[in-house]
């Protein structure tokens, strides 16, 4: 089943046409991963999807986004509904300036659930789905800014997992971490896929083709290519694709 | 002249100017408790004026005075301030309305504060009559404008992605605004609204017309009364009067004291500064 469906996509900050008819299906519980040289879309792209590109003045958007088989962009879509339906997560961690259990009870708080055990069980269950646990259980109380940087990812990562969305949205959420944060990032995608449906931007081809079972590949706002993973690092159908990911340019 | 002794002589120009602008204050803040320390007792703070020209006795009512004016022109200034600069800030940073409230913001806090003042009277006195509320409205409304700029300052360094990744959460504006933004802006806040408060409480033409009594033999008990207050008493003391030399020695009793409060609550100030940034991690 299609989780999400994007039908002629076309999105315009100001007069720049940033994606040029974009359509792509992403299965439920599969890890997509977008791809494509700077400024190609990809962020855009994602952001289109808990509809964050709202927040920027000035942009336009046509063609249909289904999550879930609605329409998100319809005129009565709830965009909050959406966003905790839609998790996110950043290219650099934006942990709130909150304790480490405040800032994974936040999206509970906001969402009106108040029941004190079910917040602390959903707090030490979205903590454990990050990986993260075992590293802060005897310090919930202290800031988040006293985590490192690759702590501070998981835990915006469990942050995300708290309201128990059906799609987590992550935007290079390891380029600002060393190779073993990364690493864990990685493998937490991997054990993610079973109840979550992932969509990330990578500029790291390992990456993608480690952890993704489809990949999209971006240029100059169109979808070049989508397709199964392995085919497309194996044996892309276009050229560009391949010049691509065999780095003769990007 | 070469290089090295050219920097040498802009060094030493830049470090006067910066001594000579520590050395004003200093010398501000050495006259002032040279002349004022003399007269200083317990029973200048905390008793009445008395005798022929207010030179025996205290200055106790005009500091309560002061005091109640500090209090009501913080209770005018600050939700008022605080809201518009949220307003401003967080709902149409970029438009034309909030560019325009900008502007007629810093038109505001432009105008001379003794035509505060007699906008006051206007207004204030003709509805309250020259009372503490009065005088309070006015203070606060030469205060607005700094309430508004500081705390605009304050919104403006709460980094955008901590609002984003609130709102990624399904968090609502005022949610955010309420969770987020007000939390981590709180000390800087703070802050402003108090030098803002130390920057209006020595002011003397506001309450002028408003407020300020010559003398009164009872403290204020509504705030519908009038109040004697620390700036006033220190401009009679120093003008009027036949007593010249003996009332200049009130009038710098009364300086230090004004200096005092205002430097006490500058200090204050930084001490929340300091005390919260330790606190949230220094964000
Ligand atoms: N807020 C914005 N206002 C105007 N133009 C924007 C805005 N955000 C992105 N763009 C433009 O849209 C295009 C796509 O940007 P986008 O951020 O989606 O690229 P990207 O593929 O994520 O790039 P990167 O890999 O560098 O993150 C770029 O040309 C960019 O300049
Ligand atoms: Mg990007």
């Amino acid at each position: 089943m299609n989780i999400i469906e994007a039908q002629d996509i076309n999105f315009y900050y100001g007069d720049f046409h940033a994606l040029k008819n974009v359509s792509l299906n992403v299965a439920k519980n599969s890890v997509t991963a977008f791809i494509g040289p700077s400024g190609c879309g990809k962020s855009t792209f994602l952001r289109l999807l808990n509809r964050m590109n709202d927040l920027i003045p000035d942009t336009k958007l046509t063609g249909k986004c289904l999550i879930n088989q609605e329409d998100i962009y319809a005129k009565k879509a709830d965009v909050d509904a959406l966003r905790k339906k839609v998790g996110m997560v950043f290219q650099k961690p934006n942990p709130f300036p909150k304790s480490i259990f405040e800032n994974v009870a936040y999206g509970l708080r906001v969402n009106g659930i108040k029941g004190k055990d079910f917040i602390q069980n959903r707090v030490e269950e979205s903590l454990k789905g990050a990986a993260l646990w075992e590293e802060v259980k005897d310090k919930l109380g202290r800031s988040a800014y006293d985590l490192s940087g690759g702590q501070q990812q998981r835990l915006c990562i469990a942050r995300a997992l708290a309201i128990k969305p059906d799609i987590l949205l992550m935007d290079e959420p390891a380029s600002a971490l060393d190779p073993i944060s990364t690493s864990k990032i990685e493998d937490l995608i991997y054990t993610l896929k079973t109840e979550y449906t992932i969509v990330i931007v990578t500029h790291n081809m390992q990456q993608a083709a480690r952890v993704s079972d489809t990949t999209g590949f971006f240029m100059l706002g169109e979808l070049i290519e989508f397709s199964d993973t392995k085919k497309m690092f194996l044996n892309p159908d276009k050229e560009q694709t391949q010049n691509y990911i065999t780095g003769r340019f990007g | 002249m070469d290089k090295r002794t050219s920097q040498k002589i802009a060094f030493w120009i830049f470090r006067l100017l910066g001594w000579f602008v520590v050395g004003v204050l200093l010398w501000i803040l050495g006259f002032i408790v040279y002349n004022g320390i003399g007269v200083i007792s317990f029973e200048f703070i905390f008793s009445k004026p008395t005798g022929v020209g207010m030179l025996k006795g205290g200055i106790f009512p005009a500091i309560i005075g002061t005091f109640c004016l500090i209090i009501g022109s913080m209770i005018v200034a600050f939700p008022l301030g605080v809201m518009s600069a949220i307003y401003t800030n967080e709902y149409v940073r970029d438009g034309k309305f909030s560019k325009f409230i900008r502007m007629m913001t810093n038109n505001l806090g432009s105008i001379p504060s003794i035509v505060f003042g007699l906008f006051g009277m206007a207004l204030f006195v003709s509805l309250w009559g020259r009372s503490i509320i009065a005088g309070a409205f006015t203070l606060g409304l030469l205060a607005l404008p700094l309430v508004i700029r500081t705390t605009e300052e304050a919104l403006r360094t709460v980094p955008d992605s901590l609002r984003i990744g609130s709102y990624a959460l399904g968090a609502t504006k005022l949610q955010t605004i309420r969770r987020v933004v007000l939390p981590s802006a709180f000390p800087n806040i703070v802050t402003g609204l108090i030098l803002s408060i130390g920057r209006v409480s020595g002011e003397t033409a506001p309450i002028l017309f408003t407020v300020a009594a010559y003398f009164l033999a009872e403290l204020p008990s509504s705030i519908f009364d009038q109040a004697m207050a620390l700036p006033y008493h220190l401009y009679v003391m120093s003008t009027s009067g036949k007593n010249l030399v003996a009332g200049r020695e009130v009038a710098y009793g009364t300086a230090l004291v004004l200096i005092t409060i205002v430097l006490m609550i500058n200090f204050t100030a930084s001490f929340i500064r300091r005390h919260f940034a330790k606190k949230h991690g220094g964000h």
